[in-house]
């Protein structure tokens, strides 16, 4: 069975990656590990989202959308259920899954290799996410969030600065 | 039964698990918000990697700064000689003066009748896995009697509430977060207020009308009114004041330091507190909880005792 293999959309090639056995679940842990146990010591870690950059790296990298959509979901819910009590399970979810199917579908049309294409669509994603999550809490939980705020802009360059060396970790999870 | 067209099966599927998510955070949202069993399974599942993780960070950072980052070792030297001297300079200062041996004396007091409290002290193994939420993880739960909205403090001041208990691990909820309150009262005019989190490092006291006065550094200690914290913890400390319609807009640095809180003590008693019995109590007592110890702070503004509450 071939582990890499191509979509052909057009004239473009584009590889569908497949991973080591386990990887997947192995970097999800680790990733949720260190988004709770991090901030104890180091509080502003917490600016980075973890689970979000792993959401986005796989979704961009296995181009199946359903696929795609379900790691977000299982991500995001894991994250609703190690967060505060007012974070209901299911905020963080339905944000990362839409996260994970738009990432999946990019992916499966362009080409999201190239360092630059990676911090792009990691500042885009962010802001989707946050734009999904500020929408949810306004719309279901009557909490009033501001649309925009510095913590938020720094949060999109400082995850989309980590998230593409972040991937370039992750790539050497991919079978060659 | 009409088919789904292959190429459009992962967009019917998103819809599907969002409009699921969305009616199973509708369900919640109607429900009390009692600790849920997916929070339990998780947390219990990822809690004893935080104790390993938390054990295992603290290890390296101890070896770190003992045997390594000595660069600077000199200079702090140096500098905590300073300061020691100046603090032995004030400490002289502080026992030549006969009414500073008055509230010491009471102090001592105070801190026997603490002795009988039932407190706990634990460790925070870990945070909130968002940063929209202010939480921590304990390494104690309900095996060590820990119960929803029991106070947590340090010797500093107020940390937060107990918001979830797991059978060995507890949620706290900041002071900081902005779900978050306390019963509070400035110390100069009794003015009493609650204060609550705004998400972000500074408090907020709401309710101090524009014609009453507040000083910045003024001190925001707990009132005793919201029934979990005794009276005179302290809370924090006024930092910016501004005037606002209908309120006063007020800001307050934390008494506690929340943003690296390594140990923390657990007020082990969610007993309404008895606050005339407070007020008439011989602080010789030990065998008063700590609600109902007469505070340091009250005995010594006794003579001028009256309390002013604010109108929200």
């Amino acid at each position: 069975m071939n582990d890499t293999y191509e979509l052909r959309m057009g004239e473009a090639h584009i590889e569908v990656h497949k991973f080591r056995g386990g990887s997947i679940v192995m970097a999800t842990i680790i990733a949720v590990f260190l988004q709770t146990a991090i901030p104890v010591h180091f509080p502003k870690f917490a600016l980075l989202d973890l689970p979000l950059l792993l959401t986005i790296y796989f979704g961009l990298s296995r181009r199946n959308p359903s696929t795609g959509l379900l790691l977000g979901m299982t991500i995001g819910l894991l994250q609703d259920s190690l967060s505060g009590p007012t974070v209901p399970i299911g905020l963080y979810g339905i944000a990362k899954t839409i996260i994970g199917y738009l990432a999946s579908s990019i992916g499966a049309r362009l080409d999201t290799e190239h360092p630059i294409a990676r911090f792009a669509l990691t500042v885009i994603f962010f802001g989707v996410h946050q734009g999904i999550v500020i929408l949810t809490r306004r719309l279901l939980l009557a909490q009033p969030e501001p649309w925009f705020t510095m913590h938020l802009a720094i949060g999109a360059a400082v995850n989309a600065i980590v998230g593409v060396f972040l991937f370039m970790l992750l790539d050497r999870l991919r079978k060659n | 039964m009409v088919a789904i067209p292959s190429r459009h099966k992962s967009l019917f599927l998103l819809i599907g698990v969002v409009v699921l998510q969305i009616l199973f955070l509708a369900i919640q949202i109607r429900r009390d918000s009692q600790g849920r069993l997916i929070r339990v399974w998780t947390v219990g599942a990822v809690t004893p990697f935080e104790r390993v993780g938390a054990s295992g960070v603290g290890g390296i950072r101890g070896v770190w700064n003992h045997y390594f980052a000595l660069q600077n070792a000199a200079r702090d030297n140096e500098r905590l000689t300073r300061e020691n001297a100046d603090l032995k300079l004030q400490l002289n200062e502080l026992q030549n003066k006969a009414d500073e041996a008055d509230r010491l004396a009471k102090l001592l007091d105070f801190r026997q009748n603490h002795k009988t409290v039932p407190m706990l002290a634990a460790r925070v193994i870990a945070a909130s896995a968002d940063s929209a939420t202010q939480t921590l993880y304990l390494d104690r739960g309900e095996h060590d009697g820990i119960r929803r909205n029991m106070g947590v403090i340090t010797p500093d001041g107020v940390v937060g509430k107990i918001s979830e208990t797991y059978p060995n691990t507890s949620q706290v909820l900041l002071l900081t977060d902005r779900d978050s309150g306390v019963g509070a009262m400035l110390v100069e005019s009794h003015i009493q207020s609650p204060v609550g989190g705004a998400g972000e490092p500074l408090l907020s006291m709401k309710y101090v009308a524009n014609d009453d006065t507040v000083a910045i550094g003024e001190h925001v200690v707990t009132s005793g009114m919201d029934r979990i914290f005794p009276r005179d913890l302290p809370v924090g400390t006024v930092a910016q004041i501004k005037d606002g319609n209908p309120f006063k807009q007020i800001r307050l640095k934390p008494a506690a330091n929340l943003e690296s809180l390594e140990d923390v003590i657990v007020l082990l008693s969610v007993q309404p507190l008895d606050l005339t019995k407070s007020e008439n109590k011989d602080t010789k007592n030990s065998g008063a909880p700590i609600a109902e110890a007469k505070p340091v702070a009250e005995a010594k503004k006794e003579p001028q005792s009256k309390s002013k509450t604010a109108k929200p």
